[in-house]
């Protein structure tokens, strides 16, 4: 903020306060020329108004709200750039990265400055950091049998990830169901864990342009026909012929590449609908998966710990 | 009690304040029906009926509008139209111009409930309307201003009462709210993106809903206080240097304390700060309204028993009390910390809007519905104390109920396990305020049931009026 509008802020706000209490003070004596409790000498419609003083109690209580507020602005910031005798701030508000941010809250732990943010990540990494890192130290198979580690894998789970995979993590429309043996990724437990730390782009293009209407039927029954499903043959059949350029992610027999995180096709499970209309709507506009990276805000010790409640999910 | 000035008769335009005054009663039944419609409908969802312009999130904003600007903002034309004219002892300024605000804003309730519920939305809170309402709002409102300060202009008294000095504060910055706030590029007919971004955007909004709060559903209600209070009770007003005190500082510290909507958001520090200690010290100069107000019954406390109209009045100011004391706390960022995006917010608004506005509306209504349709009483004082308990027992049962759910929401958003987890899912939170989301439907539908009997009070009243009208008898009414 530049010093023409820190000076706005700071002469508008006192000079707010000082007339209030001008204000104040001058109400409490009687400057009208009515004795006190006497009618004022002017009626509307009917009603009069007596000049009764202020009521005792109500101007202490206006006095200790200004004190209050004054001692506040003094302490804390609120006057324009003034940071507060303090030296509190809520959190390092200009960071841009996690870099930006660790640099400045060994900054502001140097100069002495509050920062409550910066206190509340440090009491708890203090606090909780431990138990994570006793749990890093055990493999994820070993940690899907540990009951207390699966109590807080799932605590976490139903905090960060129910949201898209749902609190039974059975997934919905475009949201894998991670208690099923189906991994677009992989089911081990590094796969796993690879996907919660780096996150996942799961990306099918988009047919449209290059194949006509029918042709994208015809595609679109030969791909439900692999997983053994009853389709019309004939254009089964003719889309076989295109299947070609299908196959070089989902592979020849079609049943996918977990490298590319490339679906199964043959095993009736249907990350965007299964129909033959859903399947046509996918080769037409493509689909766009973006399982989101958690490394920078859960932290690698607590992934550990998600990965093995997810895991124990579809090996029990 | 006081000197009477010999008056000649005036001929008072009560053309447009009946029309507002019939509106009010309607706009306040719809747009509490609504109320009770989506309470109920986060009770049992399947009362959204898988139609778009059914669901919760279309209809919200229908009920927000439907009773603030419908409702309270007619209850408010009604009132300051009587009041500038029984108190400055003249005609209104102009009286085209009174029509045209009627017709002008009963046009933008009639576009909100046409807009809202297909999804036309500018998505700002309590300023959803589209640009080419908004441009509406801005001239109706203006016509406005200059309809009551016209009529200020050419008073016939030497001063200007209390009540006109919070209905003409209200008038200026509603109008300056407004216009800051919904400044807007427009994309097509009924699209248009804010012109502001970003954090400042946000700050705007808040600058602007708060104030609504302030200004609109504050502000001008005072001024309907400072005159129906003391004419219900027929006491004088209890101190004119208290009036003086709590609305310069009660409209100088308002508009300040907008940030504490914006705690712990990406809003610098200073800015939440200066809102806060704001909001704080705006506790007194609102406490100084409801002192005067109920102060004013002093010598006249007796009356409470057999009036169940100065009832209404003195019970709104109680929980102006209540609410002014309640927001300054929950503006204090600790308590915000537990308070915000619950329950317990909305049980706050609604302990102002149905225990402050709606109160002191009512009690006003039931005041000029007789004596603005040749009437002495109103049909039937019986049924007002029906309302009057309907109400009240509705508004604490709404109330308590959020303040339940709502600190019971906090807690378990915030509850946390011995390794640091979070112990409830946010999903576990929202089955655990069934109950109370129960409970409040129950509070809405005592408050609409008092609304209906409040309509037919006021008809009965009004039919009676047209008999002796057409009887060509005038009925004194004091």
């Amino acid at each position: 903020m530049s010093s023409f509008w820190s000076a706005w802020i700071i002469v508008l706000t006192l000079a707010t306060l000082v007339a209030l209490i001008w204000l104040l003070r001058w109400n409490m004596k009687n400057y009208t020329h009515i004795e006190e409790g006497q009618e004022m000498d002017h009626e509307f419609d009917g009603i009069v108004e007596i000049n009764n003083p202020l009521p005792k109690w109500w101007t202490y209580l206006f006095w200790a709200c200004f004190a209050w507020g004054f001692l506040y602005l003094a302490l804390y910031p609120g006057l324009g750039n003034f940071q507060g005798l303090l030296g509190w701030k809520s959190s390092n508000q200009d960071v841009q990265s996690l870099e930006e941010s660790r640099q400045a809250m060994e900054e502001a732990q140097e100069q002495g400055l509050i920062v409550e943010y910066d206190r509340a990540v440090r009491d708890a990494e203090e606090k909780y950091g431990p138990i994570f890192e006793a749990f890093a130290e055990q493999s994820i198979p070993e940690l899907a049998k540990n009951e207390d580690a699966l109590d807080v894998g799932q605590r976490l789970f139903l905090q960060n990830c129910a949201q898209c995979h749902g609190s039974n993590a059975m997934g919905g429309p475009g949201f894998p169901n991670l208690t099923d043996d189906d991994w677009l990724y992989g089911g081990e437990p590094h796969d796993i864990k690879t996907s919660l730390l780096q996150g996942r782009q799961g990306n099918m293009p988009a047919f449209g342009e290059q194949f006509t209407d029918q042709q994208i039927t015809e595609l679109a029954n030969y791909v439900a026909s692999l997983s053994g499903r009853n389709v019309d043959p004939k254009l089964a059949e003719a889309g076989k012929q295109n299947y070609a350029v299908c196959a070089a992610c989902h592979g020849q027999d079609g049943k996918g590449n977990q490298q590319l995180g490339a679906p199964n096709l043959t095993d009736n499970v249907w990350l965007y609908g299964g129909s033959i209309n859903k399947i046509e709507e996918t080769l037409h506009y493509g689909r766009n998966g973006v399982m989101p990276a958690w490394k920078d805000i859960l932290g690698e010790d607590k992934i550990h710990v998600v990965s093995a409640y997810i895991y124990s999910l579809s090996n029990d | 009690m006081s000197q009477t000035i010999p008056q000649q008769p005036i001929e008072y335009n009560m053309k447009v304040v009946r029309q507002f005054t019939v509106m009010t009663i309607i706009w306040g039944i719809v747009g509490m029906a609504l109320g009770v419609l989506i309470a109920a409908q986060l009770v049992w969802p399947e009362l959204n009926f898988n139609t778009p312009w059914l669901t919760y999130s279309r209809l919200r904003p229908l009920h927000t509008n439907a009773v603030i600007f419908a409702f309270g903002t007619s209850a408010l034309f009604a009132t300051s139209y009587y009041v500038v004219q029984k108190t400055c002892r003249t005609r209104l300024f102009s009286d085209k111009l009174a029509a045209f605000t009627f017709w002008g804003w009963q046009a933008v309730i009639l576009s909100a409930v046409i807009t809202l519920p297909l999804g036309i939305t500018s998505t700002k809170e309590y300023a959803e309307l589209e640009w080419p309402i908004d441009i509406l709002i801005a001239v109706t409102w203006i016509a406005y201003a200059i309809v009551f300060f016209g009529t200020l202009a050419i008073r016939k008294t030497s001063h200007i009462y209390v009540a006109n000095w919070f209905y003409g504060g209200f008038i200026v910055v509603i109008a300056m709210l407004h216009i800051v706030n919904s400044m807007a590029v427009p994309v097509s007919f009924m699209k248009s993106y804010s012109m502001y971004s970003g954090a400042v955007d946000a700050m705007i909004q808040w600058w602007y809903g708060h104030n609504a709060v302030g200004f609109l559903l504050t502000a001008g209600f005072l001024g309907m206080m400072y005159y129906f209070v003391p004419k219900q009770a027929e006491r004088p007003v209890y101190s004119y240097r208290l009036s003086v005190v709590h609305f310069w500082a009660l409209i100088s510290l308002y508009i300040w304390a907008g940030p504490h909507h914006l705690h712990y958001t990406a809003l610098p520090d200073w800015t939440q700060s200066l809102g806060m200690v704001m909001s704080v010290i705006l506790f007194v100069p609102s406490w100084g309204g409801m002192i005067n107000g109920i102060m004013t019954l002093s010598g006249a406390w007796h009356k409470l028993r057999t009036d169940p109209i100065l009832r209404f009045l003195i019970v709104s100011l109680s929980f102006y009390g209540m609410s002014t004391f309640e927001g300054p706390m929950m503006a204090i960022k600790s308590v915000n910390a537990l308070s915000h995006y619950t329950d317990w917010t909305v049980g706050h608004v609604h302990s102002g809007a149905l225990g402050w506005v709606a109160m002191i509306t009512i009690g006003s209504m039931y005041y000029l519905v007789p004596r603005l349709f040749n009437q002495k009483q109103l049909h039937s004082i019986k049924l007002v104390n029906v309302h009057f308990w309907l109400h009240t027992i509705g508004v604490v049962f709404y109330i308590v109920s959020m303040w339940i759910s709502g600190v019971m929401q906090g807690l378990m958003w915030r509850a946390t396990n011995a390794d640091g987890t979070l112990t409830y899912s946010f999903v576990e939170s929202v089955q655990a305020s069934y109950p109370f989301w129960a409970g409040r439907f129950v509070g809405g539908v005592f408050i609409v049931v008092g609304m209906l009997i409040m309509a037919y009070n006021c008809y009965q009243t009004i039919q009676a009026g047209r008999r002796e009208t057409a009887a060509g008898n005038v009925v004194q009414t004091a």
